[in-house]
């Protein structure tokens, strides 16, 4: 494995038909890379249910993804409307979820504490109308 | 047990899949939300769902889950067992209700992977 991988996506709002590609992507390339299973599932996790926030919520995003033989580190930057009240959006069951949404199976209000759960670091950042950043990282061992 | 065993026991139908019927089932979860199948599923876990979509089949990849089993007879449309098809999730259709399919598994022992902090004290399987 190479000292530092880095790679960089994009994710595209309301894309639903395209929801999920990225996290499948680097959980992809996370096992190509030789990860440990159990690590690359929950970077997978988290990143996916980022994702979902971003075509839920924003109008698109840039996620990099980094791997140094101590961690990985995922950044989720998007342009959208932002979140006016981060400690209420980070509670288990707070949701904005539209119905359309709700029938896909999401809007638990689970996303965000899930992340935070798998990292073993998690920062959030947010400008109201302008956007939001996640900053996920998870140790390798 | 495996997941030929799970047909016969809840009548299902295979939708796609087939080639992956000798799969271990260890131990299964039962949710249409897809946050909540994040949350508490464990990798290799059997999935029971009323709700299926493109979504559902990408959760289960990403969760690692070994297989779906859409409960009360609902057919999936044509993108999704294409997607479920590609993921190499077996989509299995029964015609029993979500308690009456989650009830049958856990009565056959097949305990449950969604561990709640709530539910520790929580019965043994009966038979
Ligand atoms: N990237 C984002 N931009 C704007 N608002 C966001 C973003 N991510 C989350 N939110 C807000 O925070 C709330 C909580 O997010 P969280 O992911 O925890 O739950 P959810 O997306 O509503 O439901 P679930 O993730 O369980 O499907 C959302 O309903 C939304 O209002
Ligand atoms: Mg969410």
């Amino acid at each position: 494995m190479e000292d530092r991988f880095s790679h960089s996506f994009t994710i595209r709002g309301k894309h639903f038909i395209d929801a999920g590609k990225v996290s499948t992507e680097i959980k992809r390339l996370l096992k190509e890379l030789g990860v440990r299973a159990d690590i690359v599932r929950r970077v997978a996790i988290a990143t996916y249910e980022a994702e979902m926030n971003v075509v839920m919520y924003a109008k698109d995003a840039t996620v990099t993804l980094e791997l140094t033989p101590r961690d990985i580190r995922i950044v989720i930057d998007d342009r959208g409307p932002g979140i006016a009240d981060i400690e209420l959006a980070m509670q288990e069951g707070f949701s904005t979820a539209t119905s359309e949404m709700r029938e896909l199976g999401f809007g638990a209000g689970l996303g965000l504490p899930n992340i935070k759960k798998n990292s073993d670091d998690f920062k959030i950042g947010s400008t109201v109308g302008a956007g939001t950043k996640l900053e996920i990282t998870v140790f390798i061992n | 047990m495996v997941l030929s065993d799970v047909q016969d026991l809840l009548s299902c139908e295979v939708v796609t899949g087939g080639e992956y019927l000798n799969r271990p089932v260890t131990y299964g979860c039962a949710s249409d939300l897809m946050s909540d199948v994040l949350a508490f599923s464990g990798p290799g876990a059997l999935l029971l769902t009323g709700l299926v979509n493109v979504q559902t089949i990408q959760t289960a990849h990403i969760a690692e889950l070994n297989a779906i089993v859409l409960v009360r007879g609902k057919k999936p449309d044509r993108n999704v067992i294409e997607a479920a098809r590609e993921k190499e999730i077996p989509l299995l259709a029964t015609p029993y209700s979500m308690y009456e399919a989650c009830g049958i598994l856990y009565r056959a022992g097949i305990p449950s992977t969604m561990v709640c902090p709530q539910s520790q004290a929580s019965p043994r399987v009966h038979r």
